[in-house]
C-alpha cells in the first residue's frame, strides 16, 4: 500500500506560539534526558543540602544550617541551569549544525531564544519543587516574600543564561563544557552557596560580592532566611549583569 | 550564455549573477552566474572544492556572499519570508544526537502552518521502524533520509538537497530518486548537488557542471552529452588503428584510452559497424563488451574537469 503524500506546495509558518511552544517541549525534555546535566541540575543540589544541613561541616555562624544552606542551593540550581547547561547544551547544538538548521526553519532567532528562556524556567520550576520540599522536610522555615524571591531568580536567570549564551558563542563546544564546569565549581565554592562569605579575607570580600551567584543567594538568604523586602544591592547586581551579558551575548551569538 | 530576451512570467526558482566567495585568501567561487528554473530539478555537479556546497549555502541563507547577486524565489536569500517557502537539507548533521528520529521530525513539522503527515512521510521513506530511535544510533543512510523528510515537511515551494544520496543504499537512493520525481510533478523546484552523475542524468531537467568556482557547461543531461554515438570496445592493447581508420568512412576518428579500451567516433551507422568487425575479424581480434552509446554525463564532467585527483 502507498500512502498519499500531496507535495504541491503549500507553504506558510505556524503562529509563533505554536512554533515556540514544540521548540520549548524540545528543550525541556533534552535537558532533562541528559544524565550529566541532571547531576548538577539536581542531584548536586539536593546532595549538598541534605549532606551539610545534616552534618555540621560547615560553620554558617549560628541560626539554622538548612535556613543558610537552601536559598544558596537554590542560587546553585538556577545557574547550573542557566549558566553551565545552557552554555554546553548551546555550545554542542552549534556543533551538530542544530542551530543552523534550525535557522532554515520558519522558527525567528527571537522564537527560538525565547523557547530557550521558557526551556530554562520550566525546568527550574522543577529543581525549586524539589529543592524547597527537601529542606521543608529537613526542618526549614521559610520567611519573607515569596514574589521577592521570584524576581531574583528571573534576574539571576537572566545574568546567567547571558553569561551562558556567551560562553557558547565565544568558545568552541569542548571549550565550553570544560569551561562552565569549571566556573560552576568555582562559583559554588566562592558565590556563599555553602560556604559563607564572611570566612573570606576583607581583602577579596568586596569583589565576590559583585559575582552574580553571590548577588542571587545574598538576596535569597536576606529575604528567605532574614525576612527582608526586595534587597535593592542584589537586584543592581544582578541587573547589571543581565544587561551587560544578554547585550554581549547578542552580539557574539553565532548560529554557526 | 544568457540571451537578453525577458521572461515576463516565469521568474527563476534561484538567479545567481557573478557570485564571489572568498575565504580568507582562497576564492571558493569566483563570477558564477547560474539559473534553477521554477518547478523544474537542477542539479550542480562538480569535483570536490569546486563550489558546490558554498553556493548552495549562500541561496540558503547561511552564508554571505563577498559579490554578486543572489535571488531566490525572486527576494535576497536572508529573507525571513523565504524560512517558509525553502526546504533545507544539510549535507550532514543538523539534529540533536539524542533527539528521537520521530521526534525530530513531529517537532520540525510544527513549524509550519499546513505540513505533511510526518507519520506518512516517515513509513514512505523506510524509516517507521525508527520512530523511536535516536538520531545517534541511526545508520548514516537513514539519517541522511530524515533530513530529506524534514526538508520537505513543510510542503516547500523549492527545496535544496546537498548531496542528497551520499551514503544510500541502492533501494534507498531509488526511493529519494522516486521522491524527487514526485516533488517534480508536483511543481516544487528542486536544486541538488551530487557526485553521481546517474543521479543528474536521471533526475535533472537542467544540468550545471561547476568548477573552481566557475560554471564550466549547463544545459539538459541529452544536451550536454550531445546525440553523436561512439563505438566502443576492449580488445589486446596496441592495436595499429591507422589501418582501421583508412577502411572507415572519412571523418572518422579512433583511439585507444586507456589501453586495451577502443572508442571509434564519426557517422556510427551500419556501414561503420561493419567496418569495424569487418577489420576486426582480419586481423584475428576479439572485440569484447563491442557497444555504440553516447557519450555519458561522466565522459562530458571529466573532459571539462579533468582527471586529476583534487
Amino acid at each position: 500500500m502507498t500512502s498519499a503524500l500531496d507535495f504541491t506546495p503549500a507553504p506558510g509558518p505556524a503562529p509563533l506560539p505554536r512554533m515556540v511552544l514544540a521548540q520549548t517541549g524540545a528543550e525541556v525534555r533534552a535537558m532533562l534526558r541528559n544524565g550529566e546535566q541532571l547531576l548538577l541540575t539536581l542531584i548536586i543540589p539536593v546532595l549538598l543540602l541534605v549532606g551539610f544541613s545534616v552534618a555540621p561541616l560547615i560553620d554558617v555562624g549560628g541560626g539554622s544550617r538548612v535556613g543558610f544552606l537552601t536559598p544558596g542551593v537554590l542560587a546553585l540550581a538556577v545557574m547550573s541551569t542557566a549558566f553551565t547547561g545552557q552554555a554546553i547544551a548551546t555550545g554542542f547544538e552549534r556543533r551538530y549544525g542544530v542551530l543552523k538548521r534550525l535557522g532554515a526553519t520558519p522558527l525567528s532567532r527571537t522564537g527560538l531564544m525565547l523557547a530557550k528562556t521558557l526551556a530554562v524556567i520550566a525546568v527550574e520550576a522543577v529543581q525549586v519543587a524539589v529543592l524547597v520540599l527537601v529542606a521543608l522536610a529537613l526542618g526549614w522555615r521559610p520567611q519573607g516574600s515569596a514574589a521577592a524571591a521570584l524576581l531574583l531568580i528571573l534576574l539571576g536567570t537572566a545574568a546567567f543564561s547571558g553569561l551562558g549564551l556567551l560562553m557558547a558563542g565565544l568558545l568552541r563546544a569542548e571549550a565550553t563544557l570544560a569551561a562552565a564546569n569549571l566556573v560552576y565549581l568555582l562559583l559554588l565554592a566562592a558565590g556563599g552557596v555553602v560556604f559563607p562569605l564572611s570566612k573570606f579575607p576583607d581583602s577579596v570580600r568586596p569583589i565576590l560580592e559583585l559575582l552574580p551567584i553571590s548577588a542571587l543567594t545574598g538576596g535569597l538568604r536576606a529575604v528567605l532566611t532574614g525576612g527582608a523586602a526586595l534587597p535593592l544591592g542584589a537586584v543592581a547586581v544582578l541587573a547589571g549583569w543581565a544587561v551587560v551579558s544578554l547585550g554581549l551575548a547578542a552580539r557574539t551569538f553565532r548560529w554557526e | 550564455m544568457e540571451s537578453p530576451a525577458v521572461e515576463p512570467a516565469a521568474e527563476p526558482a534561484v538567479e545567481i549573477i557573478e557570485l564571489v566567495k572568498r575565504y580568507g585568501g582562497a576564492t571558493a567561487i569566483d563570477g558564477l552566474t547560474l539559473r534553477a528554473g521554477r518547478g523544474a530539478v537542477t542539479a550542480v555537479l562538480g569535483p570536490n572544492g569546486a563550489g558546490k556546497t558554498s553556493t548552495v549555502e549562500i541561496c540558503e541563507g547561511f552564508r554571505k556572499a563577498d559579490a554578486g547577486t543572489v535571488r531566490v524565489l525572486g527576494l535576497p536569500p536572508d529573507a525571513p519570508a523565504l524560512r517558509p517557502k525553502v526546504g533545507v537539507m544539510l549535507q550532514s548533521g543538523g539534529v540533536p544526537p539524542a533527539m528521537r528520529c520521530g521526534e525530530w521530525l513531529r517537532l520540525v513539522a510544527r513549524f509550519y502552518a499546513r505540513p505533511l503527515d510526518a507519520g506518512t512521510l516517515l513509513t514512505r521513506l523506510g524509516l517507521s521502524d525508527h520512530v523511536r530511535t535516536p538520531y545517534r544510533r541511526l545508520s548514516g543512510g537513514q539519517q541522511q533520509r530524515l533530513s530529506l523528510a524534514a526538508a520537505v515537511i513543510g510542503r516547500p515551494e523549492l527545496v535544496f538537497l546537498d548531496e542528497p544520496t551520499a551514503g544510500l543504499d541502492p533501494q534507498a537512493r531509488h526511493a529519494c530518486w522516486e521522491l524527487v520525481g514526485e516533488l517534480r510533478s508536483a511543481g516544487v523546484s528542486v536544486v541538488l548537488t551530487t557526485h553521481h552523475m546517474d543521479e543528474a542524468e536521471r533526475l535533472a531537467d537542467q544540468v550545471v557542471i561547476i568548477d573552481r568556482g566557475r560554471v564550466v557547461a549547463e544545459g539538459s543531461p541529452a544536451a550536454l552529452t550531445g546525440a553523436e554515438r561512439q563505438l566502443r570496445f576492449r580488445a589486446r592493447p596496441g592495436l595499429a588503428l591507422e589501418e582501421l581508420l583508412n577502411a572507415l568512412p572519412a571523418g572518422s576518428a579512433a583511439k585507444e584510452s586507456p589501453a586495451g579500451h577502443y572508442i571509434i567516433e564519426g557517422q556510427v551507422g551500419p556501414e561503420l559497424l561493419a567496418t569495424a568487425t569487418a577489420w576486426c575479424a582480419a586481423e584475428g581480434v576479439m572485440a569484447d563488451d563491442l557497444s555504440i552509446e553516447r557519450r555519458t554525463l561522466e565522459d562530458v564532467f571529466l573532459e571539462l574537469t579533468g582527471r586529476e585527483l583534487r
